[in-house]
């Protein structure tokens, strides 16, 4: 058996040398429990000759040992890496697996079945651009084909591959492959996916893996690799977003720079654009675009960059650096301190009204306490029911108030800003998923001129500097209002006493200002002299 | 819209995480092994801090049985990109005389690897360590996370591992326990090499095939580096024109036979060969699921 397995890797067709400008295709497979997911890819990467000879030496070892699979190969060993999840011949954790073929790079997201483990399953849709969808031709549709479904639209994938595997075990039958199809069809009516591709297979014959197989004649359709190697996955976004940059990390190595590091999340960006600051509302443009191959003239979203802007204005990590209001049109980030959202639960903390959370959000960090369960949705029907908590692996319906202003977007116009998730604040475990629904109100206080004035003198809402100098304010008025009030019980005189508390608020300031700017000229002049003469050393 | 190559979005992907890191860790370090994988993380975090300097300093764990031109090229590679290098020497395990021949591989590497690198940690307090493994190395690896929590004794819990959507990444976590980080996780092999050329690093001179002097022990090619390899009965040393795949410490680690002595002829040779990359690492044969065991202990 091995040695003849050997011989059929001796053609690796599709391994050929690196071309880098082939396009990428990330993709998940799932489906319910012993539908063959592992094996389907375990198939795949034999058929693209991405298994290596020790490897398949192992593979043949271990199909002895684990196999269930008699004494043939069992390809599902190929992925299922666990200690655990050999013994038990299921897949735990999701598995990453590269492989190329002369077309394209394949990044695949091998996911478990087993409900409890639907975080893992989740967290491989989280960055599909498809889904392969399996199902048993013996069984039908099952509740987790169902519930994978749902996860998957709720994840953004767009497109869906069901590979109804088995039909070895069927004979083969037209009629099973149709049925099975129209059912499907019909459950994903709602689910808002673009393409539904359904490919009769037999991941463990290899049927209409890589070429049509000649066992389903009646089957016209593309076999799976090669409808992977073609399929267009181009985003059905906005094809013109606004531009944001989560900022990451402030790049401060001296005095004389000041850049701000992040990985843009939407639009482009060009050297000399104006640029808004979020949540502060802060304006200033970009002065340049710097990388460690160079500066650019224009960055776009997918690009980690470090920004330098004309202004220094007060950023810092989990600010986002926007287009301004003028052109920021449907898909502008907007600034929220409660948001509608969608959840997917992946710890063992329980949600319910009033519990409180830390949120990630793009890079910014904040307290989200959950205001209302709206619904749980019901994996069978897709529909909402009332609900007074959510437990793990539960999808519902949430309202989030966080405690601090967010810079997000919906969920579907950027994963980066509309994605986020809950933490536990005591064990730090990953609670939920989290998903920015529509929402209709309008921006936070959207940007009057008089709000932008106010945030300019006083800083952004909530700032240190903005306490500051409310603080300052507020003294210089009770100050004054005390001079007034010791010159009227000393003169008895209103107009004198109200002209002395005038006085005090505009000349004392001015009188310091003066004292100070003395104090400035010694210490300058000070200072020169000592680099003069070595600073003294 | 704009679209990036394949390598730009591998590069970008580990850039973000490179900063995650360095803006929520209390003191990062980074694990630099001195092999290409480690030679690519490097680089990518020298980009991500540009124009400023690495904000963190490097960590080798010498099990002092390294190849000679690795520790050279370790020291020349630190003195020309004026970096701030730790070297960490298990001096416990070097007193009780532990090495690769007489210990064998399993108690060498447990003991100057594993406990070597747990020490170094512990003494300087790091919080979260940068290592250059890729999930296409080994099936374990497969299935770890970018962000890898170890518990305050550095084990690793692989039913436990937190969930990463997106590029959304849990840096919490609690005193005493600490991250091992992965930006190369989504690199392959050839796409270490790709970025190497396409990027002009320079790499240990090891990886390019040459004259060696070797011995044949069980089927693998072990090149006699010092005096210390002894030398079976009747065993000579051959000239032979081999290279490494993988580096390690010497006696665990298996030469191809190869001509190839440029970039290009390795990415060649890359692509037809049909064995594995780390097959020539005699650590991963002691056991089934035996790296997932060394990474439950604490192992990179």
């Amino acid at each position: 058996m091995s040695a003849a397995a050997l011989k059929l890797v001796e053609t690796p067709a599709s391994v050929a040398e690196a071309a880098p400008a082939r396009s990428v295709l990330r993709f998940i497979t799932c489906g319910s429990v012993d539908d063959g997911k592992s094996t389907l890819i375990g198939r795949i990467l034999y058929e693209c000759g991405a298994v290596f000879e020790d490897h398949l030496e192992a593979l043949d070892r271990d199909s002895q040992k684990f196999g269930t699979n008699g004494k043939a190969l069992d390809f599902a060993l190929l992925v299922d890496g666990l200690a655990a999840e050999r013994e038990q011949g299921i897949t735990i954790d999701v598995a990453y697996r590269y492989f190329q073929t002369p077309k394209r790079h394949f990044i695949v997201a091998d996911t478990p079945g087993h409900e409890q483990y639907t975080r893992n399953m989740a967290t491989g849709a989280s960055t599909a651009d498809v889904a392969i969808l399996l199902v048993d031709a013996r069984k039908g549709l099952l509740p987790q084909t169902r519930r994978h479904s749902f996860i998957v639209s709720t994840m953004g994938v767009r497109q869906v591959i069901v590979a109804i595997n088995k039909m070895d075990l069927v004979g083969y039958d037209e009629a099973v492959f149709r049925a099975i199809e129209a059912d499907y069809r019909a459950i994903a009516a709602g689910l808002g996916f673009e393409s539904i591709t359904c490919i009769p297979v037999s991941a463990r014959e290899g049927d209409n893996l890589t070429t049509l197989s000649p066992q389903t004649p009646w089957f016209t359709g593309t076999p799976l690799l090669p409808l992977l190697e073609t399929l267009d996955v181009a985003p059905a976004r906005d094809e013109n977003p606004a531009f944001a940059l989560p900022v990451q990390w402030v790049n401060r190595p001296n005095l004389d720079f000041r850049g701000f590091s992040g990985t843009i999340a939407t639009g482009r960006v060009a050297v000399g654009d104006a640029i808004e600051a979020l949540p502060s509302r802060r304006e200033s443009r970009i002065a340049r675009i710097v990388t460690a191959d160079g500066d650019l003239d224009t960055a776009f979203a997918g690009q980690a960059v470090t920004l330098v802007l004309a202004d220094e204005i007060d950023l810092s990590r989990g600010d986002v650096i926007a287009a301004p209001v003028a052109a920021r049109a449907s898909s502008r980030p907007r600034i929220r301190t409660e948001i509608e959202a969608r959840v997917i639960l992946t710890g063992e903390k329980v949600i319910e009204k009033g519990t409180a959370f830390l949120v990630k959000l793009g890079t910014a960090m904040a307290t989200a306490t959950i205001v209302t369960i709206h619904e749980r949705t019901n994996i069978e029907s897709f529909a909402g029911e009332p609900a007074e908590s959510l437990a793990l692996n539960a999808i519902g319906r949430v309202r989030l108030a966080f405690d601090k202003p967010l810079v997000l977007a919906d969920y579907v116009q950027s994963r980066e800003l509309g994605g986020f998730i809950l933490i536990d604040r005591l064990t730090n475990e990953t609670s939920a998923f989290g998903f920015v629904l529509p929402d209709p109100a309008p921006d936070l206080k959207d940007a009057t001129e008089i709000d932008r004035a106010i945030a300019r003198v006083l800083g952004p809402e909530g700032s240190a500097k903005r306490q500051a100098r409310l603080h300052f304010v507020t003294w210089r008025v009770a100050s004054a209002l005390g001079v007034a009030g010791i010159v009227f019980a000393l003169s008895g005189d209103a107009t004198v006493a109200a002209l002395a508390g005038l006085a005090d608020v505009t000349l004392r300031p001015a009188a310091r200002a003066f004292h100070d700017a003395v104090w400035r000229k010694i210490r300058e002049r000070r200072e020169a002299a000592l680099s003069l003469d070595g600073g003294g050393i | 819209m704009s679209t990036m190559t394949h390598l730009q979005r591998l590069e970008a992907e580990a850039i973000f995480i490179l900063r995650e890191v360095a803006a929520t860790a209390e003191k990062p370090v980074l694990l630099y092994s001195i092999g290409k994988d480690s030679a690519v993380l490097l680089h990518l975090a020298l980009k991500a801090f540009h124009p400023g300097k690495l904000p963190f300093p490097l960590l080798h764990v010498d099990t002092t049985w390294k190849f000679r031109e690795m520790i050279t090229f370790r020291d020349e590679t630190a003195k020309r990109l004026g970096l701030d290098l730790i070297v960490h020497i298990n001096e416990e395990g070097v007193k009780a005389g532990i090495n690769p021949i007489t210990s064998g591989s399993q108690v060498h590497t447990d003991v100057m690897k594993t406990v070597g690198l747990k020490q170094a940690l512990d003494k300087y307090g790091f919080d979260a360590a940068f290592g250059g493994a890729r999930r296409d190395e080994e099936k374990s690896r497969a299935k770890e996370r970018v962000f890898s929590l170890r518990s305050p004794g550095h084990r690793w819990d692989p039913k436990n591992q937190r969930p990463e959507p997106w590029n959304l990444f849990n840096t919490r976590k609690k005193q005493g326990e600490s991250f091992r980080v992965f930006p190369l996780s989504n690199w392959t092999e050839a796409d270490v090499w790709s970025y190497i050329v396409q990027e002009n690093i320079p790499v240990v001179p090891l990886y390019f095939a040459k004259e060696r002097p070797v011995v044949r022990r069980g089927g693998t090619l072990i090149m006699r580096d010092d005096d210390r390899l002894p030398l079976l009965p009747g065993e000579v040393p051959e000239m032979r024109k081999v290279r490494f795949r993988t580096l390690g410490c010497y006696p665990l680690t298996g030469a191809i036979p190869s001509e190839a002595d440029t970039l290009d002829g390795i990415i060649a040779e890359m692509n037809a060969s049909r064995a594995s990359e780390r097959q020539g690492r005699l650590i991963d044969h002691d056991g089934a699921a035996s790296m997932e065991a060394k990474k439950q202990e604490g192992y990179f």
